[in-house]
């Protein structure tokens, strides 16, 4: 059952990407966009990664359609005829799955207990992390302690994002609120 | 049975995703990502079953209660073009005219 619902996903998922790829209206790319992340999510909790998929369909199909949809109030949204030819995109395309899937080459399959983290990495954490760390939740002591530099340039690069994102968005939208009172004025 | 809900699901999702990507008008594309947010629940509950690990029941839940909000934003930048707009109409703008 687990690889039907494994190749259904990903041909649905195909297809959606090649259908935002295709689509000339921009409204309507953000709404099948939002169904990309859905399906992402639903991707990721087959892989048994549910705090990917939570984020992937918070982020993914809450927040970026909202922002989408901000950005395209600002600008218009029909999307412009391509001048060029789309061959080079897709070659560039091609070699960068081409090289993606031949580094999954080395890794070792889902839930294989001879993989390295399962050999060394996990037990060493649960064994070592009540004394070492001592906190109680083992989940905890990895994000907070172990690796926590890691957590902190999380943090700082998620707090640029949306400090960049404010800055883009409400600037724009201030420069056309002025503008609407100048003509207002002039009026 | 629960192999069956799952095939269901995955037939709906596939339909709904058809109707997004055919269109015509985008409240078909609004209606399809709609409905396909209440598969992606229905998706994430059946599989927990179907795997004999119901553990992540409560992510579908959450799943459930942030599924209204891209909704919401495609609908209410439909009707009044900008997601700043309070739906009010601003008083100085009487007196201005």
């Amino acid at each position: 059952m687990n690889w039907v619902i494994d190749i259904v996903l990903l041909a649905l998922l195909m297809f959606t990407a090649v259908t935002i790829a295709r689509l000339r209206g921009l409204f309507s790319a953000a709404i099948v966009a939002g169904i990309y992340s859905l399906l992402g999510a639903c991707w990721m909790s087959v892989l048994d990664q549910p705090d990917v998929a939570f984020t992937e369909a918070a982020v993914g199909a809450g927040i970026s359609t909202v922002l989408i949809l901000v950005t395209l109030s600002l600008t218009t949204s029909e999307e412009k005829e391509p001048k060029h030819t789309p061959l080079l995109p897709l070659v560039v395309v091609l070699i960068t799955g081409a090289a993606l899937i031949y580094g999954t080459i080395d890794m070792p399959r889902l839930g294989d207990p001879q993989a390295p983290t399962n050999l060394h990495v996990a037990p060493r954490y649960i064994e070592e992390s009540p004394h070492e760390i001592g906190v109680p939740n083992l989940v905890t002591a990895v994000l907070a302690s172990y690796r926590g530099y890691d957590t902190l340039g999380e943090t700082a690069v998620i707090l640029t994002a949306g400090v960049g994102v404010m800055i883009l968005l409400g600037g724009a939208r201030r420069r056309r609120w002025r503008a609407d009172d100048d003509k207002r004025d002039r009026a | 049975m629960f192999a069956a809900a799952m095939i269901a699901i995955l037939t709906t999702m596939a339909l709904a995703l058809f109707r997004a990507a055919l269109g015509p008008t985008v409240f078909d594309r609004v209606m399809a990502m709609n409905s396909f947010g209440t598969s992606t629940v229905l998706f994430i509950a059946v599989l927990g079953f179907l795997n004999g690990r119901p553990d992540f029941l409560d992510l579908a839940l959450v799943y459930a209660l942030i599924n209204f909000i891209a909704t919401i934003a495609v609908l209410k930048y439909f009707k009044y073009g900008d997601l700043a707009e309070t739906g009010r109409r601003d008083p100085s703008e009487d007196t201005a005219s």
